[in-house]
């Protein structure tokens, strides 16, 4: 009972089902349980949630990221499946953390001030989530101040930064120079994106990481949770 | 069920309605003065007993100066049909072409002299021995029966190919002038399903083509309910010519009801006058001379308007199939003969470019999307040909089909209507609702319904260019991929009664 819960969970991932109204690409699966009602079962029938994380969540999207690199699947087949996990993400968190369980790690989304787009950003952040890790999203235009505030205050692991435009993107430079300025910089990782900004930008300015998007962000996170380790 | 083709919402047109007619007067005009030279004895005498003014032009070759009265003309026109079917070995591949429809089959052909094999060598930089890149390489050769089996083979599998004209003339040491006929239609009717059309290469081979499509198609009466072949006669010779060698194939295919295509191919600068005007009434002129022939022969053959005008190339005075003025011509041509009601036969995608490559690519696309939007419904479009019609290359087939399927794709008709528009006003209202603002999540339902247009399918790995070697990768594949041949009795029967065919293309006598 318990393991066919967890394949249909992983399953529902791979189809990127969040509620039962989601349509799926399997037509076999239309109004069945998707993800959230799905581990909404699991946990009432006591199922742990590390066994519903590892054997469902991480598994499904473990699949769903080999399907992306053989082209059966684009990216708005990810982020169905990254925002059926982060749903879920949602509904464990009260039993993770009073059962003392970590996410991978906090991390806040920013695009910098006088830069409103957001759409790499929202892929970023959904996409993070999916992944398991604690996403707090900042919104865009955010002021530098607000960003160090931010740093301060909830003290995430990682800091991403985005900027589409040329003008806005040496204001990642500014955030990263307050950062220092208020001794918080060896706080966080600060890894930056955006259409404007490069590898070359990201070393100048004294950035951790540049991230080519979404996917490449989830790398140079685990890659810095096992340099950790 | 035909096939469906591309069904042209609004099919591009360039001249007005008042140049049509004025390029018609023009054309009938031709035809009294200075009316055709005619090189064909019986051809002459059709068209003097129909009412045509004849005179005997003295010379070392017998020929007639014909003039043709608009009316007989006008009348013969009546008695074409404004449809015309082309069948298939597989009913499924039937094409259904009405006059007046601007819906476009797409068709190989025509026939090179050369074969032009791909390698994928590698080559080690000067520089840097770490470094190797794969070049495709080209090697022509002269065609063989075989590599008409495997064209036949491959477009057979080519979702864009409606139907099939050989596209590589065999020259293999046992095939001779007689024996040419009967070999270049089997090979491609027994790998191929789809409607073939050819050319014929001596009148005496006629009768046998024919009583081999009969043994195909289950005999005489099915042969006419299916006519599962097709002929093209160049009986006109530019200007204002008739040959005497075609001229008589043409009248004999005429007698025995196949469809037909009267194709006329005058070069403006050389055969025709460089100016539009000039070679559209001109080009004009030669069709209806041969639509006419052909009805009076026998009224209701059914015949194709076949226009292939070219512009002369002015270093060489070859034919410039890459001109932009050539696409011109031919979507002209498709409009004179929408003007008529009658299914066209034009052509596109022929490129002056000698092997596959950028070059090939713009000149043979400009013409595929131009021509294809002016909507002929018999589109001898050149899959794979290169340098003017003289090259085949396997690999360009494979590319150009997958090109068409983007112009297939871009001459969709626009689904703007209120139960639409209603259901994206409602998704705008939600999405913006939302905190991300994104419309990604309403893209999944139709991510696999055909809806969208996919990737360009021999997309490389990162900055590679790697177009050539993924197509040839396709080609392979579909290689691979078996064809439905004809039947062990029916080809025992064709091998029975048809003589000249060879042993080797009897894949059930190969097989024991």
């Amino acid at each position: 009972m318990n393991k066919d819960i967890i394949a249909t969970i992983k399953k529902n991932v791979i189809q990127g089902r969040k509620t039962q109204e989601d349509v799926g690409i399997d037509d076999n699966l239309a109004r069945t349980p998707g993800v959230v009602e799905l581990v909404q079962q699991a946990l009432e029938s006591n199922i742990s949630p590390q066994v519903i994380i590892t054997e469902g969540l991480t598994a499904g999207m473990q699949v769903v990221g080999e399907k992306f690199s053989t082209k059966e699947y684009f990216i708005p087949d990810m982020l169905a499946s990254a925002e059926a996990v982060g749903a879920a993400m949602d509904i464990m968190r009260p039993v993770l953390e009073s059962a003392n369980v970590e996410t991978k790690g906090k991390f806040a989304i920013a695009t910098v001030k006088g830069d409103i787009h957001d759409i790499g950003k929202n892929i970023v952040a959904i996409l993070l989530k999916g992944a398991g890790y604690e996403v707090h999203d900042l919104g865009v235009d955010v002021p530098t101040e607000k960003v160090v505030e931010i740093i301060r205050k909830e003290t995430p692991d990682f800091l991403g930064l985005s900027a589409l435009l040329t003008t806005t993107m040496v204001v990642m430079g500014e955030v990263i120079e307050a950062l220092k300025e208020n001794g918080l910089r060896d706080k966080v990782k600060v890894l930056i994106g955006g259409a404007a900004v490069s590898d070359e930008y990201a070393q100048e300015i004294g950035a951790d990481a540049y991230c080519v998007d979404g996917f490449h962000a989830i790398k140079v996170l685990d890659a810095f949770q096992e340099a950790k380790a | 069920m035909p096939r469906k083709g591309i069904l042209v919402d609004k099919p591009y047109e360039r001249l007005t309605r008042e140049q049509v007619e004025l390029i018609h007067q023009a054309s009938m005009q031709i035809l009294t003065d200075p009316g055709l030279i005619i090189f064909n004895r019986e051809a002459v005498d059709i068209l003097h007993s129909h009412g045509a003014a004849v005179e005997s032009i003295p010379g070392d070759h017998q020929s007639w100066q014909v003039k043709i009265p608009e009316q007989v003309v006008l009348s013969a026109m009546n008695s074409a049909p404004k449809t015309v079917k082309l069948g298939a070995r597989n009913p499924d591949n039937t094409l259904i072409m009405h006059g007046d429809e601007p819906r476009v089959y797409l068709i190989t052909g025509s026939e090179t002299n050369i074969w032009l094999d791909v390698d994928f060598p590698t080559y080690v930089s000067k520089t840097d021995s770490t470094k190797e890149i794969r070049v495709p390489e080209f090697k022509p050769r002269r065609g063989t029966v075989d590599d008409l089996c495997q064209s036949a083979h491959v477009c057979e599998h080519l979702e864009m190919v409606d139907g099939y004209i050989r596209t590589v003339n065999i020259q293999d040491r046992d095939i001779t002038e007689d024996n040419k006929d009967v070999n270049k239609f089997f090979a491609s009717l027994n790998n191929n399903t789809k409607h073939f059309m050819s050319g014929l290469t001596s009148l005496e081979q006629l009768d046998n083509v024919v009583r081999m499509a009969e043994l195909i198609a289950g005999g005489k009466k099915a042969l006419e309910d299916n006519p599962i072949i097709s002929f093209i006669t160049c009986l006109v010779k530019s200007p204002l010519q008739f040959v005497d060698d075609t001229t008589g194939t043409f009248i004999e295919v005429c007698r025995r009801g196949l469809p037909i295509v009267v194709s006329s191919s005058p070069q403006a600068g050389t055969t025709a006058p460089i100016k539009e005007a000039g070679i559209m009434a001109q080009i004009n002129a030669e069709v209806l001379a041969g639509i006419t022939l052909g009805q009076l022969v026998k009224p209701g053959t059914p015949v194709l308007y076949g226009s292939v005008p070219v512009r002369a190339r002015m270093d060489t005075l070859g034919d410039s199939y890459g001109s932009v003025e050539t696409s011109q011509y031919n979507i002209d041509c498709v409009q004179m003969a929408r003007f008529y009601r009658l299914p066209n036969y034009s052509t596109s995608g022929v490129c002056d470019s000698k092997i596959p490559g950028q070059q090939s690519s713009i000149e043979r696309l400009f013409s595929d999307i131009v021509v294809t939007m002016s909507g002929p419904q018999f589109l001898h479009c050149a899959f794979g040909l290169l340098d003017c019609n003289s090259v085949f290359c396997l690999l360009q087939a494979v590319l150009d089909d997958a090109h068409f399927k983007m112009i297939e794709f871009f001459l969709r008709q626009p689904r703007i209507a209120q139960p639409e528009l209603e259901a994206m006003l409602k998704q705008i209202r939600e999405a913006v609702a939302t905190p991300q603002k994104l419309y990604i999540g309403y893209i999944r339902p139709l991510l696999r319904s055909g809806e969208i247009s996919g990737l360009y399918p021999f997309e490389g790995n990162g900055e590679a260019d790697d177009v050539f070697e993924f197509a040839y990768e396709r080609m392979k594949k579909l290689l691979a991929r078996p064809v439905e041949h004809i039947d062990q009795e029916t080809t025992a029967r064709i091998f029975e009664e048809i003589p000249g065919i060879l042993p080797r293309l009897n894949i059930y006598e190969r097989e024991r």
